[in-house]
């Protein structure tokens, strides 16, 4: 019986949460649309975000691809389907693990150190001189972040599956010896543009959610150090699960709009 | 004071976690003016502090700026009243991802001034202003706490404001360095003509700087009147916070 208390506040605690964050997209939202943006931040983000993060997109990708390519490879070559294995890696890094690894890895990465900036901030006034020098934090923080993220996402996901593929094609082709020229066809036959543009939708998608949780994770961290470290494990649990549900219903909805299997 | 007041504080009231800290001040605060407003530790002056510049909403009552009241205003609407104000925060605030220079040029570069000339200049001036001439390359994490302060100064009278908030602006810093901020928030009023309201416990602060005192007591202005009456009062809670007394019997 005393479950339904506790599950109504936690009910209560996430609707909270999900207004908290939505009133932070329109007020983000609105600050760009009218023209409140720095240029300079936005780069120096874009740099931080997209440039920082090239080691473990690069090793994801890649050691990810290599590895479903073993994989597959163990199991269709019982069936003398080794050809096949191309456009299972493909289509899988395009459609789903490319864009869902590289946001858990940037919520990792990028998100924690935006929401442990920011807390910090907070928790030491820095904030409040923001707002006392007729600054909006918003306009300041999270508006740079925002755009950065939303550019550099898609290109981080795009570059994730690509190293997918090339890892993908260097252990299927070099050491599995999987005839190369069938493994790149049945890449070609079987992924189309549609895949490409469910890779950056989810890659955007992603983003938004990173950095939008990070820095309202950030923006009420209170209790000094132990709030900053609270926050920064809230903003990796929460991106976390927000990518991997969100990306279930974005499969599904873009599966209606570009239907897997219609070669 | 024959004016009207620039800031006008009628009946504030605040609660945090659950406890009154602010029941019903009232207190005005005139042009030109350096009030001190007294208090114990934690007895809500701070508080009271952030409410004027917007920082925090009263569960009640009105403040006026300017024949404005921003009670109501919302965090955009507070902006034009905020570039009046300047405020030293207890530990300065000094952004800890920047450097001196860049600390003290940040209002002017957010209020859209570009000239990199400009921009040192008046850097040079206001921190010449604060005896900190020499220490733009310095990081906040390398600064004593009395320069921190001087920094924060800097910061907040580089584009002249109307009025400066000073909270607690010698807390926690030695005689010498407390009697220098002491000094400096005399220049600084004489400089600028700024009217200034100055939180703070430190009755020698409050000696050498304050044109009005008032003290806070129990979430009200207790007292208000200048430096001397409140040396003269034989009031027993003024008496008790003039002299350093704890009030409690001694057996």
């Amino acid at each position: 019986m005393q479950a339904f208390p506790m599950l109504s506040r936690m009910f209560e605690a996430t609707l909270a949460s999900l207004g908290a964050i939505t009133m932070l997209v329109g007020e983000t939202f609105s600050s760009i649309a009218r023209g409140r943006i720095r240029v300079g931040l936005t780069v120096r983000q874009v740099a931080e975000i997209g440039f920082g993060s090239q080691l473990v997109v690069v090793v994801t990708g890649a050691f990810t691809g290599a590895v479903f390519t073993a994989q597959a490879y163990f199991q269709f070559s019982n069936l003398n389907m080794e050809t096949a294995v191309g456009p299972v890696v493909a289509l899988s890094m395009f459609r789903e693990l490319g864009p869902v690894l590289t946001g858990l890895m940037v919520a990792g990465r990028v998100g924690a150190a935006m929401s442990a900036e920011i807390g910090t901030m907070k928790v030491t006034q820095q904030i409040d001189a923001l707002r006392a020098l007729a600054v909006s934090p918003v306009d300041y923080l999270v508006v740079p972040r925002t755009l950065a993220m939303l550019v550099s996402m898609p290109l981080l996901v795009v570059e994730c599956v690509g190293l997918g593929i090339l890892g993908s094609y260097y252990v299927g082709v070099e050491v599995l010896n999987i005839p190369g020229v069938y493994f790149l066809a049945n890449i070609q036959k079987f992924s189309e543009a549609s895949d490409i543009v469910m890779s950056l939708v989810k890659g955007f998608v992603f983003g938004g959610l990173i950095v939008f949780i990070s820095c309202r994770e950030g923006l009420r961290a209170k209790d000094g150090a132990v709030g900053v470290g609270r926050a920064t494990t809230a903003t990796v649990v929460t991106c976390s699960l927000a990518i991997l549900i969100a990306n279930f219903f974005l499969t599904m909805a873009l599966n209606i709009i570009f239907p897997a299997g219609q070669w | 004071m024959v004016n009207d007041p620039l800031i006008r504080v009628r009946d504030l009231v605040q609660h945090i976690g659950g406890q009154a800290i602010l029941r019903g001040l009232d207190l005005d605060l005139f042009p030109g003016e350096t009030l001190v407003l007294l208090g114990k530790s934690g007895g809500g002056k701070s508080v009271f502090l952030r409410h004027l510049i917007g920082l925090m909403r009263p569960i009640s009552g009105s403040i006026v700026f300017e024949g404005q009241e921003i009670t109501g205003l919302k965090e955009r609407e507070l902006e034009p009243m905020r570039r009046k104000i300047g405020m030293l925060f207890q530990d300065g605030a000094l952004f800890d991802s920047m450097n001196v220079f860049h600390n003290v040029a940040f209002p002017l570069r957010e209020r859209g001034e570009s000239d990199p000339d400009v921009v040192r200049e008046k850097v040079a001036r206001s921190l010449a202003m604060v005896n900190m001439t020499g220490h733009d390359h310095k990081m906040p994490v390398n600064l004593s706490g009395g320069m921190r302060k001087r920094v924060a100064l800097a910061r907040a009278i580089i584009s002249p404001p109307d009025v400066i908030l000073y909270d607690e602006p010698t807390a926690g810093l030695d005689p010498i360095v407390s009697d220098s901020i002491n000094r400096l928030i005399r220049r600084l009023q004489r400089e600028l003509n700024a009217t200034s309201l100055v939180v703070t416990h430190d009755m020698t602060s409050c000696n050498h700087i304050a044109d009005r005192v008032a003290l806070l007591h129990e979430g009200k202005i207790y007292f208000l009147g200048t430096p001397h009456e409140l040396r003269a009062s034989h009031d027993p809670v003024i008496r008790d916070f003039v002299h350093g007394r704890s009030g409690e019997t001694v057996y």
